[in-house]
């Protein structure tokens, strides 16, 4: 039994020394598709991870796993090497269809995840307000979600699921409802946001150019079943102008390198 | 009776048909048609009888009682049928036949059961009332996007939480619609009820009068009916109005 036996096959890469989040041995199957098989991965402290792959590729019931909304078939999900199987203060999920109140207001839907740890009115507000200052959205508080636009509603979700303070946070697909435009500042957003809240990041995407642009790292995964396939690590100086990435040579290398690896699975 | 919305327009053809109603009344073609300025004198009298005032109170109050019934019965029914598969499979079949029966013929059974009284006639308005009240809240809550669930879940939301601050709320514009088409069928059942007793409220008023051959002072009261029943469909309108916008705003 040598050390080459064990490498063998898609393993996982060996665990950083912090990793926040620890998943082993996730299995999942729906009926008769199997959606994930024999998962194991470690998301380190801080940094913004994607799973990114081909629809059918189980990345969004990964997720969702992680947050506790599914349960999995077999395997552990842990946080601060605390199992977990439900979902649970440290996390905050971020919703590809924003999964906003229509009937409350943005300050109010901001707070709801503190309305319902029970925080008081007046203290809810103020935070809730300034994460909505901090998403770009000062001035909007007393408005209702059909009043804005859908890259605002997302910069609502987003706001909520900052303002609970949770260490995790799951997004899922949370720009592929945003058009074009909204999803490039939105990014770049995302990239300012990350230097500022020092969070985890769980990111879900099938768009490479956008798993590369914002992620420290990046898990490949492939369909049928969704199994690890590559992790990415790719080495971008994101500290200046974030126009500049779109042309750093690394990059376009990255992207085109990902895309080579996924192109055997799409049809 | 079951008149919806449209008031401007509806309220001008109103008028002509007001007209012809004189004009025939007037020819004295048939005996049943007394002229409408004749009927409208007969409402004047009649809302100054204490036969009628009392008449009122009681098939007001029995309407209230019904309805309140139905609404505190049939949303948490409805609800319970939108998410809990085993309610839905169990209870769906009787509610839509419910739903969709002649109800007047159970009637006479409610006075065998509830006696010649005011209880029958609760009784009725509950009947005619709850189901279509079921029927839209659980419509409501199936079409409550599943990502709003979640969320709730994922932020913490307990049993009650779920219930009180998104369900609730989500599948509040079908509730409020289930409830203005139960309070038109409930009008239905306080009049069918109050007929078959003939004793108690309008019922007997409608009696005394179709009896006589009073005919303005029937018509009077039909009026009045009539004029109730959209009075309430449109206060309910107006309420639905106010959550309107978050229906179409909902997804």
């Amino acid at each position: 039994m040598g050390a080459t036996a064990l490498r063998n096959g898609p393993s996982p890469v060996p665990a950083p020394i912090d990793s926040i989040v620890e998943v082993r041995g996730i299995s999942k199957t729906y009926g008769n598709v199997e959606a994930l098989r024999g998962i194991d991965l470690d998301f380190p402290r801080g940094k913004l991870t994607s799973l990114l792959g081909p629809s059918g590729c189980g990345k969004t019931t990964l997720l969702k796993i992680i947050a506790g909304l599914i349960r999995a078939d077999a395997g552990t999900v842990a946080i601060n090497g605390k199992r977990v199987s439900a979902p649970g203060p440290e996390r905050a999920f971020v919703f590809q269809d924003f999964a906003l109140m229509p009937w409350a207001t943005v300050t109010r839907n901001v707070a709801f995840g503190l309305e319902l740890r029970g925080t008081n009115k007046a203290e809810r507000e103020e935070i809730a307000r300034r994460y909505i200052a901090e998403v770009g959205l000062a001035g909007f508080e007393d408005k209702y979600p059909h009043e804005l636009s859908g890259g605002m509603r997302q910069r609502v979700g987003l706001a909520r699921a900052l303002s609970v303070d949770a260490d995790v946070l799951l997004l899922d697909e949370p720009f592929s409802a945003v058009d074009e435009q909204n999803r490039r500042k939105f990014q770049e957003d995302l990239i300012r946001l990350r230097t500022n809240q020092n969070k985890t990041f769980i990111f879900v995407t099938h768009s490479i150019e956008e798993a590369v642009y914002i992620s420290d790292r990046i898990v490949l995964l492939s369909p049928r079943p969704g199994r690890v396939s590559q992790i990415i690590e790719p080495e971008i100086d994101r500290s200046g102008d974030p126009e500049r990435i779109h042309r750093d040579r690394h990059y376009l290398d990255t992207v085109e390198e990902i895309w080579l690896g996924l192109k055997q699975y799409v049809e | 009776m079951t008149l919806f919305g449209y008031r401007v327009p509806m309220m001008a053809s109103l008028l002509v048909w007001c007209v012809v109603w004189e004009i025939v009344g007037r020819l004295d073609l048939v005996f049943l048609l007394p002229p409408f300025s004749d009927v409208l004198a007969a409402a004047v009298g009649l809302v100054q009888t204490p036969s009628w005032q009392s008449a009122t109170v009681t098939t007001l109050r029995a309407f209230a009682m019904g309805m309140a019934l139905s609404i505190v019965i049939g949303v948490p029914l409805g609800i319970l049928m939108g998410r809990v598969k085993i309610a839905d499979d169990l209870l769906g079949m009787w509610v839509n036949i419910f739903s969709s029966a002649p109800l007047s013929a159970i009637v006479p059974v409610l006075m065998i059961l509830f006696g010649f009284g005011e209880q029958t006639i609760v009784a009725a308005v509950f009947l005619f009332a709850i189901w279509i009240i079921v029927l839209d809240t659980r419509a409501g809550v199936r079409h409550i996007s599943p990502s709003l669930i979640e969320m709730a879940r994922s932020y913490g939301a307990s049993r009650a939480a779920l219930y009180t601050k998104i369900i609730l709320w989500a599948a509040l514009p079908e509730i409020l619609a289930g409830i203005r088409l139960g309070l038109i069928r409930g009008v239905k059942g306080v009049v069918i009820g109050q007929l078959l007793v003939a004793i108690v409220g309008y019922g007997a008023l409608f009696e005394t009068f179709s009896r006589n051959f009073r005919m303005a002072e029937f018509w009077a009261l039909t009026i009045i009916l009539f004029a109730f029943a959209l009075l309430i469909a449109e206060l309910i309108e107006r309420a639905e109005a106010k959550v309107e916008y978050y229906a179409g705003a909902r997804q």
